[in-house]
């Protein structure tokens, strides 16, 4: 029988957490196999090449590109100091003395005598990378970095913001259905993975900004606020470089949505517990989903691996509704009539008919629900 | 050579990066039709990551539709023996987002330009043009080619015996880069080089290590002339044995297909270009997808293709609100609807891209976002297509400089024959003549225009099966692809809302209709597929049907689902109120003109 589902987002308190760390560019590792570390310890570490700044050397001298070197008070690969001057041409029988200064601290990288410009490369820029989690290292890739394991809890979430962090999970709500507003952000949330309900509002982000919160993982959050808080109308949802201050993670949709209340169930168990969190999207080829990782044993331990196949849906399946005008809700399946049938916008299409929590029952099309995974 | 075998049953998927759809197409007499189709959700993504699944689920609902049997267990039946299996096995692929190519060149305008029409032409999305005069400072260039992590780039740059300099400063900035492949890092990244052939050799000295370099004709041998075909060859090959084989599933589905799998567009662009020639007509083809919007044109036997890549109904859609803004997008709505609450929408549609519009309302959103992603992606179409030749082009020195800045786009609205559209918005709409209206809104067709759909979304299967069986590709093509809309007829220029815009008289089937039309008014004319009337129509005042401003034309209209539009909403400028309660108003009563919505009063204003 053909399938046609969405998969649902991993919530698990138990997993196997396996995560390549590597260098933008060739380095050093600087931790063994088998090192156990933190997740803030640096396990690789290189220097990025210095920006590179092209200076019009020739025509600020007012000379022949090709009799550049003449006038050079450098060499390629001597240090330069921003404003030293590094090439000077006297003009007029010497009444008119021109200079090149540098535009930066750094180093000559090359002259060219066809086009008469110089190339100044600014100091190496140190990179580091972080474990991310608490976890084993188990793998060295020379050079160029780790893998990291460790046995937890990992919790995905739909869409997030801003790059790793790592704190304690600290509850900031009662109930999946609470908002985060600013009064709910306390001094006491400083560093800490703050977990919310149903939405956080754009003043609860400047409130843990402001006390130093680390992350926000929460059911949703409103389109408008988002567009605030990054200054620009997110287009293609490629996230995790922006530098917020706060990581934020949703866990549901955007808008107010109570977060599924197995996963606050889950946030509430490990509170006090660290976590590293990432809010890291990308929703096209090689799907990236934010997540919060909840390490419980460092050293690693037989996990029971998940069941290969992903099973189709089937009646009972748990399931939640992810489009209007059912958004949120869970429930289950009851059937899957397999005629095509016409909706209200007159789209003729295969469906299936749920439960949902509260009794009520609908029919749904097959694409607008995802299972929910454990 | 042994005698070809004359294919008697063809199976051909289009995995695009939402759905994977199936269609089998059979000899019925002697004549190829298509029998059944079938779609199931693209697989490549976790917890999948195999696109066979997606194909196996979406040929698995062929088999069911079909009563046939295709599959012995995950391996498709090739030949057909009695009623099983099939003769051929063909695939096109956009999913994970088509390829996504960079592309260099010394000067933006001329190789760059050259670089980035090879490349458009291959299928690929261009992400970048890196060019030695962008104005970028060099580590500006290399960190974006880090950040994108192309699926391949194409370096051109000079004209054979030119100035080696500048490719070869290019290449350093690659080489600097050192760019890891978007879909896995177990491979080198493809770059061809197709410059300067005297750089050959200080290209090979910087890439070959760094990169999996392979060296094609130079794009721009002269000045004066255009190379295109040998790279778009090279990316296709690079597409099919490096960025194809390392996405999750590919190099099983590689060894299924009887023929090469196709990037999407390059398939949809075939089968355009067929219906060009085989008519003689100027046309415009639309592919709207999930994260793209391809455009096609033919004006003057000079075939253009351009994709925007970020404007598209799902992946993209929050892209398309971005850069139409709100208000645009509000524009085609004819409810009241909470920003707020739009804004979210849009949003929840991007992170679950795999939804479809359950009520009424959803519907309408979900096409008015369309008629500007269309909107967006024709204004870039019109920017590109100009004054390009294509392939193995002579051009003067003039011309040369001319053709970017000063080139005259070559889409003529008013000499368009033919618009088609295609993709999950337009093929799929509930009611076809909500098509014929989005296709209108977003493109604007003027004078005389015949309008069609893709009816059920094949024309990227049909593209690639062209390339096996020019006939059974046609003949579906023909008797089932094409679905004709209907004609619009849209006179052009400004006049005063309610005054005369259009009279005259049309002889259809069934009697004769008088045209009396006010501006600002539209109306449908019934009729159907395969009918046409003649039709001596009179623009007023200083509007345009073609023949000039006032001038009347005698003309003959092609029926279709739809029929016959007279569209006299005006044409440069077309416009739609502003305020809320007149826009909702005059956006109603054409919806009623047209019959677009069930009860269409009843949606709520």
């Amino acid at each position: 029988m053909a399938h046609a589902y969405t998969p649902g987002l991993k919530v698990t308190p138990r997993t196997r957490i396996v995560k390549e760390r590597r260098l933008p560019l060739k380095g050093d590792v600087v931790v063994k196999k088998g090192d156990v570390v933190e997740g803030e310890a640096v396990v690789a570490r290189t220097e990025l090449p210095g920006n590179v700044q092209p200076v019009k050397a020739a025509s600020i001298l007012g000379i022949h590109q090709e009799d550049l070197e003449e006038y050079m008070l450098k060499k390629p690969g001597d240090a330069v100091a921003k404003d030293e001057i590094i090439a000077t041409a006297k003009s007029f029988f010497g009444l008119f003395k021109s200079h090149v200064k540098s535009p930066v601290d750094g180093s000559l990288e090359s002259l060219s005598t066809v086009t008469g410009q110089l190339i100044l490369r600014e100091p190496p820029i140190p990179v580091e990378v972080h474990a991310y989690f608490d976890g084993t290292v188990t793998e060295i890739l020379p050079e160029e970095g780790v893998v990291m394991e460790a046995v937890g809890a990992f919790i995905q979430g739909i869409f997030g913001v801003g790059g790793e962090t790592n704190g304690e999970i600290i509850m900031a709500a009662s109930s999946p259905e609470d908002e985060v507003t600013a009064a709910t952000l306390r001094p006491e949330h400083k560093g800490k993975v703050v977990v919310g309900g149903s939405r956080v509002h754009l003043d609860a982000i400047e409130a843990a900004r402001k006390v130093g919160a680390k992350a926000i993982v929460v059911g949703g959050i409103d389109d408008s606020d988002l567009k605030e808080i990054l200054g620009y109308d997110l287009g293609v949802a490629i996230t995790g470089h922006e530098q917020l201050g706060v990581t934020v993670v949703v866990t549901e949709g955007f808008g107010r949505m109570n977060m599924a209340q197995r996963t606050f169930d889950l946030f509430g168990s490990f509170e006090g517990k660290r976590a590293s969190v990432n809010g890291a999207t990308q929703i096209r080829a090689g799907v990236m989903r934010p997540e919060v990782i909840i390490p419980t044993e460092t050293q690693l331990s037989d996990v029971r691996e998940e069941a290969g196949e992903v099973e189709g849906l089937s009646v009972g399946t748990p399931i939640r509704a992810i489009r209007t005008p059912y958004f949120g809700l869970l429930g289950e399946v009851v059937s899957l009539p397999p005629e095509l049938q016409k909706l209200e916008s007159e789209a003729t299409v295969r469906v299936l008919k749920v439960r949902f929590q509260d009794g009520s029952e609908a029919t749904l099309p097959r694409a607008n629900v995802e299972m929910i995974e454990s | 050579m042994a005698e070809k075998k004359e294919l008697q049953s063809i199976l051909a998927t289009d995995c695009g990066s939402t759905t994977t759809k199936a269609i089998l197409i059979e000899k019925q007499g002697d004549t190829y039709r298509l029998v059944v189709r079938g779609e199931a959700p693209t697989t490549v993504e976790a917890p999948f990551e195999d696109v066979t699944k997606g194909v196996l689920n979406a040929i698995m609902e062929v088999e069911e539709l079909a009563g046939r049997k295709l599959l012995d267990g995950d391996k498709i039946i090739v030949p057909q023996e009695g009623d099983t299996g099939v003769d051929a096995y063909l695939s096109t692929s956009s999913a994970g987002g088509g390829l996504q190519m960079m592309v260099t060149g010394v000067v933006k305008s001329m190789t760059g330009e050259s670089a980035e029409r090879a490349a458009l032409g291959a299928g690929a999305i261009v992400m970048d043009i890196v060019a030695s005069n962008d104005k970028r400072l060099p580590h500006e260039k290399i960190r974006r080619i880090r950040d994108l992590r192309p699926d391949m780039i194409l370096l051109s740059g000079g004209i054979d015996g030119g100035t080696k300099t500048h490719v070869v400063e290019l290449a350093e900035i690659i080489a600097a880069a050192d760019p890891k492949p978007r879909l896995g890092s177990s491979y080198d990244l493809p770059v061809i080089y197709a410059g300067n052939k005297d750089a050959i050799p200080e290209i090979k000295e910087r890439l070959e290590e760094k990169s999996s370099l392979v060296v094609s004709e130079n794009i721009r041998p002269t000045m004066e002339r255009e190379n295109l075909m040998p790279a778009r060859h090279k990316i296709h090959d690079l597409f099919m044995e490096h960025v194809m084989a390392q996405a999750p599933g590919y190099k099983k589905l590689m060894s299924w297909t009887s023929a090469p799998i196709m990037p999407t567009p390059a398939a949809v662009g075939n089968i355009i270009q067929t219906i060009a020639k085989q008519e003689n007509i100027q046309v415009v083809g639309v592919d709207i997808g999930g994260a793209t919007t391809d455009v096609f044109s033919v004006f003057q036997d000079v075939f253009n293709r351009t994709v925007s890549a970020n404007l598209g109904m799902s992946y993209s859609v929050s892209n398309v609100l971005a850069e139409a803004g709100l208000p645009s997008v509000l524009r085609w709505v004819p409810i009241d609807i909470d920003k707020m609450e739009l804004r979210n929408r849009i949003k929840n549609k991007m992170i679950r891209p795999t939804t479809i519009p359950q009520t009424l309302e959803e519907l309408v959103i979900e096409q008015a976002i369309s008629r500007e992603a269309l909107r967006l992606a024709f204004e870039q179409h019109k920017a590109l297509a100009v004054g390009l030749k294509g392939v193995q082009q002579e051009r003067t020195i003039s011309d040369t400089f001319d053709q970017s800045s000063s080139g005259e786009t070559l889409i003529d609205l008013m000499k368009l024959d033919l618009l088609v559209g295609s993709g999950g918005v337009l093929s799929h709409a509930p009611r076809r003549i909500q098509t014929v209206a989005m296709l209108l809104d977003a493109f604007l067709p003027e004078g005389i225009t015949q309008l069609a759909v893709d009816s059920i979304f094949m024309m990227p299967q049909l593209g690639v099966l062209a390339q096996v069986d020019e006939r059974a590709a046609t003949d579906v093509f023909v008797k089932d692809c094409l679905i004709r809309l209907g004609t619009a007829v849209a006179p052009v220029g400004k006049a005063k809302e309610g005054s005369v815009a259009l009279t005259g008289t049309i002889q259809l089937p069934s009697g004769t209709e008088t045209v009396h039309m006010t501006h600002g008014s539209m109306k449908l004319i019934p009729l159907a597929v395969g009918e046409t009337a003649q039709a001596s129509l009179v623009p007023q005042g200083k509007l345009d049907l073609g023949s000039g401003p006032g001038k009347g034309v005698n003309v003959t209209l092609t029926g279709g689902i739809g029929g016959i539009v007279l569209d006299c909403r005006g044409r440069r400028p077309f416009e739609i109120p502003e305020d809320a309660t007149s826009r909702v108003r005059k956006l109603t009563e054409w919806a009623e003109a047209l019959g677009l919505y069930p009860n269409t009063e009843a949606v709520p204003v």
